[in-house]
């Protein structure tokens, strides 16, 4: 189905510490990622998931291994690839406007109907003069993802995106999420840990160990989109990764 | 809203007129007849600036704060910033100025006179030297303390090093400035006023010296003191309106 590698995570290792206190983090991590692939990384919590989402993103080197973008090795962050995370970065300082502007070049003579366009995409018509702190917390997610697309990365990583909304707005910002991305195919690595949000969105659900983090499970979800969570298919992969991760589900 | 405003401004309100009042009384009760009563105090006042004289010194008072803080601002927020950034400059600067900072500046009354003279240079660079520092510091901090996830994010967007700074550094340390603006403001004013009463035959200090040397009029002595306190009170509510301009509102609102 993925023809081609966007991403390749070559037995990556990670640990903190000095020698006499070290912790291993991250143990000969091995995994491919397609391109226009979407692959659900989950895991117990403090497995080691943001660290695993840094050093792909380029933002910490990896003690040991690699990691290839389009078969180039990695060494630092760039806007091929951009990250999302739980916190959310929108600056609070600039306008939604100027937040959109800011990763396209001062040149670029179509960076204000880019920015106009992806205002639109998101929903935010009508708040690019709001600053961040006048939005609601899904208006901000939203802001940051269109942040995100405007400057038209090959890859998204998200870190938790949504898991700081209630669970509604996280829902529906799980498929708006779906309909942007069937406007535009992204390659998306979505580390979670809600099963339910990584079987909802993803074409590969990996499931980490605990510390220090293997890939311990792997599950193909060929379910067309869109997918509801409730039918028998995606119940019998939730159960599946759920004793993966050791625990049993009702 | 409005009303609530009226409400909490009463209490002190209140307080203020009770000052005055005993004040009046006690002088009434001591029969002192150097200590005014505020109704002398308010005739004196009005003495003075009908020959013209209050405006002057006022002027001549603002325009060294003015002056003095506005050299401090270009220094302190460029070096500010330069420190934030570079480790090594922290590193190298910031025990000097550490020292630096707590000296009086009224204690560097002399060696000012000794370099610049009795004449305007040398309240402005006491003014200079006393508002720097907090602006420095404040600054300094500002940039030290921006989250890391923005930091994170502008590289991510690998954009250029002055749009950077325009854009993330600057604007994201703003408020600290700013705070560290209306810290060197307060202290210039504190300051003008005790070099005045030094060497100087201009400004609010001089202007209190000078009454009391020149025939006791504490009348205006005390007119000097309110006056300073009731600028004194303006220019931190300048101050106050930056805090509430729009791109800084984001660090008080959550």
């Amino acid at each position: 189905m993925f023809i081609k590698n966007k991403i390749e995570v070559q037995k990556v290792r990670k640990g903190f510490g000095t020698n006499g206190s070290r912790l291993e983090v991250i143990e000969g991590l091995d995994f491919k990622v397609g391109d226009g692939e979407f692959v659900a990384i989950v895991g117990p919590s403090g497995c080691g998931k943001t660290t695993l989402m840094n050093i792909i993103a380029g933002f910490q080197p990896p003690d040991d291994g690699a990691v290839l973008v389009d078969g180039q090795p990695r060494h630092a962050p760039s806007a091929k690839g951009i990250v999302i995370t739980q916190q959310g970065s929108v600056f609070p300082w600039l306008t939604v406007r100027q937040n959109l502007l800011f990763g396209l070049a001062d040149d670029l003579p179509e960076r204000e109907a880019l920015a106009q366009e992806y205002a639109e995409l998101v929903g935010l018509k009508g708040f690019e003069n709001n600053y961040p702190h006048e939005l609601s917390g899904g208006m901000l997610k939203r802001a940051e993802i269109a942040r995100a697309l405007v400057v038209k990365p090959e890859i998204l990583y998200m870190d938790e995106p949504f898991s700081a909304l209630d669970a509604l707005m996280s829902l529906r910002m799980q498929t708006e999420l779906l309909r942007i991305l069937a406007k535009e195919r992204h390659t998306v690595m979505l580390i979670t840990h809600d099963v339910e949000e990584a079987i909802h969105l993803a074409d590969r659900v990996l499931v980490l160990s605990p510390r220090p983090a293997r890939i311990q499970a792997s599950f193909d979800i060929a379910l067309p989109h869109p997918r509801r969570v409730s039918s028998p298919e995606c119940q019998a992969l939730r159960v599946a990764i759920l004793k993966e991760l050791g625990v049993t589900a009702v | 809203m409005k009303n609530g405003r009226k409400n909490q401004a009463l209490p002190s309100i209140v307080v203020l007129a009770a000052v005055v009042a005993i004040w009046w009384m006690i002088v009434v009760a001591t029969k002192s007849v150097i200590f005014p009563t505020p109704w002398q105090v308010v005739t004196g006042t009005l003495e003075l600036a009908r020959d013209g004289t209050l405006w002057e010194h006022i002027g001549a008072s603002l325009f060294r704060v003015g002056a003095g803080f506005g050299l401090a601002v270009l220094v302190a927020v460029p070096l500010g910033l330069w420190m934030g950034r570079v480790h090594g400059a922290f590193i190298t600067l910031n025990p000097l100025f550490q020292i630096l900072r707590p000296i009086s500046p009224i204690a560097w009354i002399p060696i000012a006179i000794l370099w610049f003279g009795i004449g305007n240079a040398s309240p402005i660079y006491l003014i200079f030297i006393a508002s720097v520092f907090p602006m420095i510091v404040q600054t300094t901090s500002g940039v030290h303390t921006i989250e890391k996830r923005y930091l994170n994010a502008a590289e991510n967007f690998g954009v250029p090093r002055n749009k950077l700074f325009l854009q993330v550094v600057f604007p994201a340390s703003l408020p600290q400035i700013i705070t560290g603006m209306r810290i060197g403001l307060g202290v210039a004013w504190l300051v003008v006023v005790a070099a005045e009463m030094i060497a100087l035959r201009s400004g609010l200090g001089y202007m209190i010296i000078d009454s009391r040397n020149a025939g006791n009029r504490y009348d205006l002595v005390v007119a000097g003191m309110i006056i300073i306190g009731l600028i004194g009170l303006a220019l931190d509510g300048i101050m106050r309106l930056l805090e509430n301009m729009k791109v800084v509102r984001w660090r008080y609102v959550h």
